[in-house]
């Protein structure tokens, strides 16, 4: 098994590096939403870990996404956004660096607050996101309110997509290890799992500190990307786009929710597309200017009949 | 997948070819506004007044015997957005101008984008002084923070008020800022500062700060916060017996500082972008206008929105091309714009010098008082 997904793994970098430079020449539009559907899939893909396999509840993922995107952010800017090569090492350099401060603070979230469960972990994870972006209002350094702007543009479609590939390879190789049958133990039944042995306080914050980890990897190349960040970036609205990416592709299902990201990133620029169609009545081009209207309804809709999720084919997994 | 595929190519085509016969005559401007989410209220408000601007332009026979057409999109008032939106109307609907937007926030994250491409872009209301520091391609029709200081200290002196307290919200740099260039013209202008206090956003109680205010007996007090707390402020204010008028800046407009405040704001003074009450012809025919259009009275994010249209408008006729360069040197030379907020000047920092107006509370509403200049 561990063998097949390094092949696929391998191929799909390899793919990535041959159709990256033809990627390159399209219209930056498309670029820029091509780019936000693999930022998108890391976010999904890692909170899939957290509130897919190992059944918790977190609300505060963008705060790890935060963390990730102003400390690469800080390194780069402090590295004078060099270019060329010794640019590329400085990002890669900044991506594991904000990607690791990201990890630490899950684990210093997970650490007091994972004994909590269903709700209760729920407020605190939100509670968190909040004090992270306060934090950031406040720190001088980090721009305050006024954001942090300056970035190169480091990011593309290639480190994107090798970084969503990546993430989406490590967390599936870790649900099926020997070691990570832990974490769906954990989120089929804590009782069951803790009476033969299993530590799931350990299982769930190790789930949070590889999460945020890979979290804080999409918001490094999200700042290298947008090429400004804002605390309001990363507030609870966030957060609750990237739950609703897993729950819509199906928790616990890695390509369902994969799917589910790529869709909700394209579904509201689809949807503005639309809004400035000529030949379509005035009426039905209103309808599509109040997008966000639609897209909510689509969420309430598709969670009414398919509470499994949009993509995935057996029924869901029994919640506890 | 393939059925899509089928149904939407032919789609695409159609719409490719429609869009490109129509973009002939027609000059595009792109224009991103908040137009839902947390900021809806101040986006709504632009858009409309831009929107009433480009109608009358092209009443008027649009420029360059062309018409304009204002794309309109809605960045949700989620940061993000703004950065694909800008990258749309450059890469796709190819426009020669970027209007917005109100939050600095935005406008911060689209202006690296436009400068890039070497597309003109203005901002109605960004007051950040960040935003057009981002490159010369990059413009704002309103005045940054401090002036607002600045004029506040000349119409004390104009009040005959020798003798001013300050009191600073220290956790906004918009506070801050006003308080330095205040003083610093006040005291260099013969006025005196006889008491500084300082408070946080998010305080609930002043009278500390306002007791030791009211010892050094000032003839008013400037106070440019947000209305949240000076609301408080001048509720509070009254109750110590403090009666002096209290000075300070448009973030004091909000629709919850009379109704928290009452009447224990009345007498006090402070500056705004624009009045829908100012009495000059301009003001008035773009009042009347508003109100037919969209049967409400227009705010200073309209008229600014409305200005924003209007001196891009111009600045096309004037470079009679809508070419990047050109009309990015034709927009920083507007001089002397006959706005609704103003006469607008853009200086070498590609910044409005305007007069402000100033407002003063009485009978439970805003009134206007006078125009000052810079």
């Amino acid at each position: 098994m561990a063998s097949r997904s390094n092949v696929v793994f391998l191929v799909v970098l390899g793919a990535l590096a041959v159709v990256s430079p033809a990627v390159g020449h399209i219209s930056p539009y498309y670029y820029d939403i091509v780019v936000s559907i693999g930022i998108s899939m890391i976010l999904a893909a890692s909170l899939n870990l957290i509130n897919g396999y190992t059944g918790q509840f977190s609300l505060g993922h963008a705060g790890f996404m935060a963390v990730g995107a102003y400390a690469s952010s800080w390194l780069t800017l402090r590295a004078g956004t060099p270019g060329g090569a010794g640019g590329a090492v400085v990002f890669a350099g900044a991506l594991l660096a904000g990607s690791v401060a990201a990890a630490l603070t899950g684990l210093a979230v997970g650490a007091p607050s994972l004994r909590l469960r269903g709700d209760y972990l729920a407020i605190v994870t939100l509670g968190f996101n909040e004090i992270i972006k306060g934090a950031i209002q406040n720190a001088e350094p980090l721009g305050a309110q006024r954001g942090l702007g300056g970035m190169g543009k480091y990011t593309g479609f290639f480190s994107t997509f090798a970084c969503a590939a990546l993430t989406v390879f490590v967390i599936h190789n870790l649900v099926r290890s020997t070691y990570g049958r832990g974490f769906l133990a954990t989120h089929d039944d804590e009782i069951a799992a803790e009476s033969v042995g299993l530590n799931t306080t350990r299982y769930k914050i190790a789930a949070f500190t590889i999460g945020a980890f890979f979290a804080g990897l999409a918001g490094g190349l999200y700042a290298h990307f947008k090429q400004f960040i804002h605390p309001e970036a990363f507030g609870f609205t966030r957060s609750m786009d990237i739950v609703v990416m897993v729950i819509l592709g199906g928790m616990g299902r890695m390509v369902g929710v994969c799917l589910a990201a790529a869709l909700l990133t394209v579904l509201p620029e689809v949807l503005r597309y639309v809004s400035h169609l000529g030949f379509l009545p005035e009426w039905l081009r209103h309808v599509a200017e109040n997008r966000m209207i639609i897209y909510s309804l689509l969420l309430i809709v598709v969670m009414i009949a398919r509470p499994q999720g949009l993509f995935s084919l057996k029924p869901a997994r029994a919640r506890s | 997948m393939r059925l899509l595929r089928s149904v939407l190519s032919p789609v695409l085509i159609v719409v490719a070819l429609a869009t490109s016969a129509a973009a002939q005559d027609r000059i595009k401007v792109g224009e991103f506004a908040s137009l839902t989410g947390g900021n809806a209220s101040f986006g709504q408000s632009s858009h409309k007044g831009t929107q009433l601007a480009i109608e009358a332009i092209n009443a008027a026979g649009g420029v360059l015997g062309k018409n304009l057409q204002l794309i309109t999109e809605d960045d949700q008032s989620l940061a993000g957005q703004p950065a694909t939106i800008v990258q749309k109307f450059i890469a796709e609907d190819k426009v020669v101008a970027v209007l917005g937007e109100v939050a600095s926030s935005k406008s911060l994250e689209a202006a690296p984008i436009c400068q890039q491409n070497h597309i003109p872009m203005i901002s109605p209301a960004s007051t950040n002084p960040k935003v057009t520091e981002v490159g010369d391609y990059i413009f704002r029709i309103c005045f940054i923070d401090p002036f607002q200081g600045t004029v506040m200290a000349k119409f004390a002196l104009a009040q005959g008020w020798k003798k001013v307290a300050v009191l600073t919200d220290v956790k906004q740099d918009y506070s801050v800022g006003l308080a330095d260039f205040f003083v610093k013209y006040f005291t260099a202008h013969g006025g005196e500062i006889v008491k500084e206090q300082k408070y946080s956003t998010g305080d609930k109680d002043f009278k500390p700060q306002l007791t030791s205010l009211k010892g050094a007996q000032p003839d008013a007090i400037f106070v440019p916060g947000y209305y949240a707390e000076v609301a408080l402020i001048g509720k509070q204010a009254r109750l110590l017996g403090l009666k002096v008028p209290l000075l300070g800046g448009d973030g004091w407009v909000g629709d919850s500082l009379l109704k928290v405040a009452g009447n224990s704001l009345d007498g006090s003074f402070f500056s705004c972008h624009f009045s829908a009450e100012d009495k000059s012809p301009a003001v008035q025919d773009f009042v009347a206008k508003f109100r037919a259009r969209y049967q409400e009275t227009p705010d200073d994010m309209a008229a600014l929105g409305y200005d924003s249209a209007m001196i891009l408008a111009e600045a096309i006729k004037r470079a009679g091309t809508t070419e990047g360069d050109k009309l990015r040197d034709a927009i920083a030379a507007t001089k002397n714009h006959p706005g609704i907020t103003g006469n607008i000047t853009l200086d070498a920092q590609r910044n409005a010098a305007k007069p402000a107006v100033i407002l003063t509370i009485r009978d439970g509403g805003f009134k206007f008082q006078e125009t000052v200049a810079p």
